[in-house]
């Protein structure tokens, strides 16, 4: 029978089924960070339990390390508590292992979902989990790659395995060619303002068609991050040349004849012609505008040429209420074109857009404006992914054009994305960010998030205010 | 795990959509390497006037009157009713400890984020699904009533109101067995430990690159 890529993946890993359908799956590959493992070493530790298979984890610090002060070492990081958990991840490697872990200060530390694949230790036909919900990133190489709670972390940890039911099977397809200056960032705020956040809940979402097949890896990354965003746990693209392109000669992947065994294996992780969808959604590339979230929630969004809605205009009692809170946290007045927005602080960064495609393209719109950073934007700062990506991006000059307009190049990190280091918006303040999430207080208490692609948060650092970048290019 | 049998508790309203988990437990309170203490901060935001960090004595902290959890009249509720797509946003599983270490048992909504779903079952903590109608009535009577008390009864699969209403709601056979019992899931699974090993071989001959055993 015809299958999809999900299907594939999903039966290629059950172990055992019970009868309702529950199944045991073997997990491949185990991301773990400080935030959402200490309580499952703990578990482990009270229950007497072994780890199953240390070789299956890459391991890092990424959610509470600073952006600044690395020269002062672990005592760079100030909050006690942040200090706390990170001391914890070392202890735990130290007792447990792992295949690697890159611990706070090392050069190739970073964001859990940039490191993972950078490493080459997210491979096509995998099973990858984390306790993380933008584990989705990892579908772009034709893997089963969703996030995980703690309980199910230490799970993992003593059976190698999850308790997992089939998900539904849902098709994106986008065809046709993006328009100059719109990416795969502004892709995925379009299809979750169409199909809402709840759109993908008990999916597992493939993406596929001309338009997808057109995006570099770093896009396919930053497509499959936001699949969560709809509420698909995992989404995933098929393997295809630019996947290999990507991962061959990285650490972790197969050497010699070993990678050509597993290539052709690979060929085979796509659907299957005439394979059964449970729900198709078709989109046309070439109507996707640049975006910008207006709300606290992914799918309140627009294209740059919008406006503010009005909740005035809107029936259904509960979505007009919802939308009136919106608008009250984020201090918008109804009918405001985009472009009149004024923020006060620009983040580019997160496990969404800190890749060095991101950042080549931010800094390719600062230096095309040839202008410094806007005297109303108090902060602007550009936190790469890894510390490879940091690297390469210095390496190229990158850096340079960020910082002699005026934004700040800091250490790699999840950063101001959720703000449990220093990098946070004050109450009221407004950001143009590159991250996922704008609900409330996501960047800090009272702070107000605007969700844009990393050239558009480029612009806007420049500009002070929301602007199209479609008019650069 | 506490094991879930049949609940007769006091319920309150969340009359909103989408609510996230960054609401249900905000970052700060994520940097603790413990599995309790979350109560006290659940929607913090929302629920206090200023701003919360870990380590504040909560009890000297000026409390938002309009919160609905605040209110007198919800007072000890252990059943949480609230809009769709409740829990959406991150994996934190941090989010139903809260939900559970505040008093509540079970929150009914006409849909749940996926994780947050699957999380709530790990600790007992009971989601129900039931239809938009049926949460619309359950909230409005709720606001309606001072001391709405609902039933819940795990082996029937239903929810009973006041007025002897009765709601049945889907679980899983597994989810529902392990709750009754109050199985851990892990236990279970290394039941299984045969035939993980057997499986791991079996992969490992067939694709031996998915077990890199080089320690970088
Ligand atoms: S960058 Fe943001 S969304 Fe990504 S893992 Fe870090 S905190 Fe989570």
């Amino acid at each position: 029978m015809a299958q999809t890529l999900y299907d594939k993946l999903f039966d290629s890993h059950v172990v055992h089924q019970e009868e309702d359908g529950t199944a045991l799956v073997y997990i491949d590959r185990h991301l773990v960070h400080e935030v959402t493992s200490p309580q499952a070493f703990e578990g482990l530790r009270v229950a007497g339990r072994k780890l199953w298979r240390a070789d299956s984890i890459v391991s890092t610090a990424d959610h509470n390390t600073p952006t600044t002060g690395w020269d002062r070492g672990i005592d760079g990081i100030t909050d006690p508590t942040s200090k706390e958990q990170v001391v914890t991840l070392d202890k735990n490697m130290k007792i447990y292992g792992a295949l690697a872990y890159f611990p706070f200060l090392d050069k190739r530390q970073g964001i859990v979902h940039v490191i993972g694949p950078e490493q080459g230790a997210t491979l096509p036909g995998m099973t990858v989990v984390c306790g993380d919900s933008h584990t989705s990133t990892h579908g772009a190489f034709a893997c089963l790659a969703h996030g995980i709670g703690t309980s199910e972390v230490e799970h993992v940890m003593a059976t190698q395995c999850l308790v997992a039911k089939k998900m539904k099977n849902m098709l994106i397809r986008v065809e046709g060619i993006l328009p100059a200056g719109v990416t795969a960032k502004d892709m995925a705020l379009a299809i979750i303002g169409r199909i809402g956040t709840a759109g993908g809940t008990g999916c597992a979402v493939e993406f596929a068609g001309s338009a997808i097949r057109a995006l570099t890896m770093e896009g396919r990354m930053t497509l499959c991050n936001m699949a969560i965003e709809a509420g698909a746990r995992a989404g995933m693209i098929a393997f295809d040349d630019a996947t290999a392109a990507y991962l061959k000669g990285r650490t972790f992947a197969p050497k010699g004849k070993e990678w050509d065994i597993a290539v052709e294996y690979w060929k085979t992780l796509k659907s299957d012609d005439g394979a059964h969808f449970d729900n198709v959604i078709e989109l046309r590339a070439e109507t996707i505008l640049p975006q910008v979230t207006w709300g606290t929630s992914p799918e309140m969004v627009t294209g740059i040429d919008g406006r503010v809605p009005d909740p005035e205009k809107i029936k259904d009692a509960g979505k007009r209420g919802d939308m009136e809170r919106a608008l009250l946290y984020m201090g918008l007045t109804p009918d405001t074109p985009m472009t009149e927005i004024h923020i006060d602080k620009v983040f580019i960064g997160s496990c969404t857009n800190s890749r060095i495609e991101d950042i080549r393209q931010a800094a390719w719109v600062v230096k095309r404006l040839g202008k410094r950073v806007a005297g109303n934007v108090k902060l602007a700062l550009v936190v790469p992914g890894s510390g490879l990506v940091k690297a390469q991006a210095e390496a190229e000059g990158l850096h340079t054009i960020f910082t002699d307009a005026g934004f700040e190049w800091r250490e790699p990190g999840c950063s101001m994305c959720l703000a449990m280091n220093a990098d946070k918006l004050e109450a009221g303040e407004r950001s143009a960010s590159t991250s996922n999430r704008n609900f409330e207080g996501r960047q800090g208490t009272g702070g107000r998030t605007h969700l844009v692609s990393p050239a558009m948060a480029a612009a806007a650092a420049i500009e002070g205010k929301f602007a199209d970048v479609r008019r650069l290019v | 795990m506490d094991k879930f049998v049949v609940h007769k508790g006091l319920v309150a309203p969340m009359d909103r959509e989408n609510v996230d988990t960054d609401a249900i437990i905000p970052k700060q309170f994520l940097k603790s390497i413990h599995r309790t203490g979350f109560g006290v901060n659940l929607f913090d935001a929302w629920r206090y006037k200023n701003e919360g960090q870990p380590g504040m004595d909560n009890a000297t902290r000026p409390l938002n009157p309009d919160f609905v959890l605040n209110q007198a009249r919800y007072q000890g509720a252990s059943i949480l009713v609230a809009g769709k797509n409740f829990g959406c946003g991150s994996s934190r599983e941090h989010a139903p400890w809260a939900l559970q270490q505040y008093g509540f048992r079970a929150v009914i909504a006409p849909s749940f984020a996926d994780i947050f779903f699957n999380n709530s079952y790990k600790n007992g903590f009971l989601p129900i699904a039931l239809t938009d109608s049926q949460v619309r009535r359950l909230i409005d009577e709720t606001k309606g009533f001072v001391g709405y008390e609902v039933t819940i009864d795990l082996n029937a699969q239903t929810v009973t109101t006041p007025g002897g209403e009765v709601m049945a709601f889907d679980i899983t056979p597994h989810r529902k067995f392990c709750l009754l019992n109050g199985f851990d899931d892990i236990g279970l699974s290394l039941r299984h430990a045969e035939k993980i090993t057997a499986f791991e071989a079996a992969r490992k001959a067939r694709h031996p690159y998915y077990f890199n055993t080089r320690i970088a």
